[in-house]
């Protein structure tokens, strides 16, 4: 359980980077739907990658709150910790 | 001043574009007048209907027609109330016997349609510290159930019984009840769910599963109960919920479980108590389909044999169709710019499918969404296929011949 936000987030970041539509000049900072161009499903699928890979569940009414990359690693740290 | 509009403006967008590349609002096709279960008028000509999940053709069955005709003539058209006020006459009720007694279970609760039937049920069931499991295919009504409950909802990958099993063992020790929901045939790719693993599932973790066969109800299992029935695991499923506005033809929806406690959810759901029940005549004519399903078990086998008609069709012709020949049958195209003029080509030519654009598909690729009837002939679904074929020459749809 040593994961911080920053290493959630580059992990994040390095997962979107591998879909070639995304814009390569991302940071912690962008917003998921706006900057990304996600629609609501694209960005609850992408999550889900996301929690395959940490061993993690997001639930859908968290997911209403998370607007950046980093909002996203900071829910998943948090869910994390109390676990 | 800020618009309460101005949230509409990608709307506005989307379906100006859509309306650009193929001349019409696939949103706003009007049956003009339905000639047959398989033949309706649509823009003046007479057009094969193959979007109307009206799977055993039964919304023009005679007997339902006569029941409703005079259920109307001696109850009037309409109750003004709700189930729990005034809205209960004699006919809701042995429609509820009838429809548990056709499941086997110990009681029903008919609601006035399908996608309150799930809002009912999953936002009664599931209350604050509880859990809810859903396919991330589910049907709005589910999500939308969901999000009027005020449990936890987590999302697993469609059709996939490890990949719940894994949401719900990270939930171990957690406090609150557990509640899985899953759909019997997805609505959208005809993808049928693994039932009897997510029993497994179910009994492992110690969590109560929901099967919404809304789409398999009257369509799969030796006598038409749903994808429980095939899996041959109906004893383990502890709630189905379904619709009368497919195999049977009219509106309405249910839910039927053999836990007790049914009795209470009927006084704690809102999309149940606060809002009228259905009129007599659909009461009535929902009864005699229900008895024309059971009577024609024939027409199950036809549908399944006009659903491998239709697929190997598709397959046939290069087209991406569903993995499964069941009588939702999807054909994928890639971008929606083939789609949007490959749907308007296909209702030109003189058929109705339906068009499924994203964010409304699972994998941000459009439809051609078809559904299959057991009333469709042989030659109609011919036809339909070489209008299909036609369509997609004429359109430039990438396509792949004997793909399978």
């Amino acid at each position: 359980m040593s994961e911080t936000v920053e290493s959630v987030s580059a992990l994040i970041i390095q997962k979107l980077l591998a879909n070639p539509k995304v814009p390569r000049d991302i940071d912690g900072n962008c917003k998921i739907m706006e900057d990304l161009a996600f629609d609501s499903l694209a960005v609850m699928n992408f999550v889900m990658e996301v929690e395959d890979s940490l061993d993690v569940s997001i639930p859908l009414d968290k997911l209403a709150d998370i607007r950046t990359i980093n909002d996203l690693a900071a829910c998943i740290v948090a869910l994390k910790n109390k676990g | 001043m800020t618009s309460l509009f101005s949230k509409f403006e990608g709307t506005a967008g989307a379906l100006g574009s859509v309306v650009a590349v193929g001349g019409r609002n696939p949103f706003a096709v009007v049956i003009e007048k339905p000639v047959s279960s398989t033949v309706g008028i649509i823009e003046g000509r007479e057009t094969l209907l193959f979007g109307t999940n009206n799977y055993l053709g039964l919304s023009q069955s005679k007997n339902a027609i006569q029941a409703a005709q005079q259920a109307a003539a001696a109850c009037g058209v309409g109750t003004t109330g709700s189930r729990i006020a005034n809205g209960t006459q004699s006919l809701h009720r042995q429609l509820e016997k009838d429809i548990a007694a056709f499941f086997g279970r110990r009681d029903a609760m008919v609601f006035s349609t399908g996608y309150q039937a799930n809002l009912g049920i999953i936002s009664t069931l599931a209350g604050k510290d509880d859990h809810l499991f859903l396919d991330a295919d589910s049907h709005a009504s589910i999500y939308d159930g969901s999000r009027l409950s005020a449990a936890e909802v987590i999302r697993f990958r469609h059709n996939d019984p490890d990949n719940l099993y894994k949401r719900l063992k990270r939930m171990d020790g957690t406090p609150g009840a557990k509640l899985i929901v899953v759909e019997g045939i997805y609505s959208m790719t005809g993808n049928v769910a693994p039932i009897a693993e997510f029993v497994a599932v179910k009994k492992e973790t110690g969590a109560y599963l929901l099967v919404d066969e809304a789409h398999s109800f009257g369509v799969l299992g030796q006598n038409g109960r749903g994808a429980a029935e095939a899996d041959g695991v109906e004893a383990d499923v502890d709630f189905v919920v379904g619709t009368f506005s497919k195999s049977l033809g009219t509106v309405g929806g249910y839910c039927v479980s053999d836990h007790p406690e049914l009795e209470f959810v009927r006084l704690n759901c809102r999309p149940y108590m606060f809002t009228a029940s259905l009129p007599p005549e659909v009461i009535a004519a929902t009864t005699a389909a229900l008895k024309d399903m059971q009577a024609h078990p024939e027409l199950r086998t036809q549908l399944m044999a006009n659903a491998q008609q239709l697929h190997a069709g598709f397959v046939d012709i290069g087209l991406n169709a569903s993995k499964q020949a069941t009588p939702v049958i999807a054909v994928t195209l890639e971008t929606a710019e083939e789609a949007i003029p490959m749907w308007n080509r296909l209702l030109e030519l003189g058929v109705y499918v339906n068009l499924s654009l994203p964010p409304a598909t699972p994998d941000s690729r459009p439809l051609l969404r078809c559904s299959v009837m057991a009333t469709h002939t042989p030659e109609q679904i011919a036809q339909a296929i070489a209008i299909f074929r036609q369509a997609a020459a004429e359109v430039g749809v990438t396509i792949t011949p004997s793909a399978a």
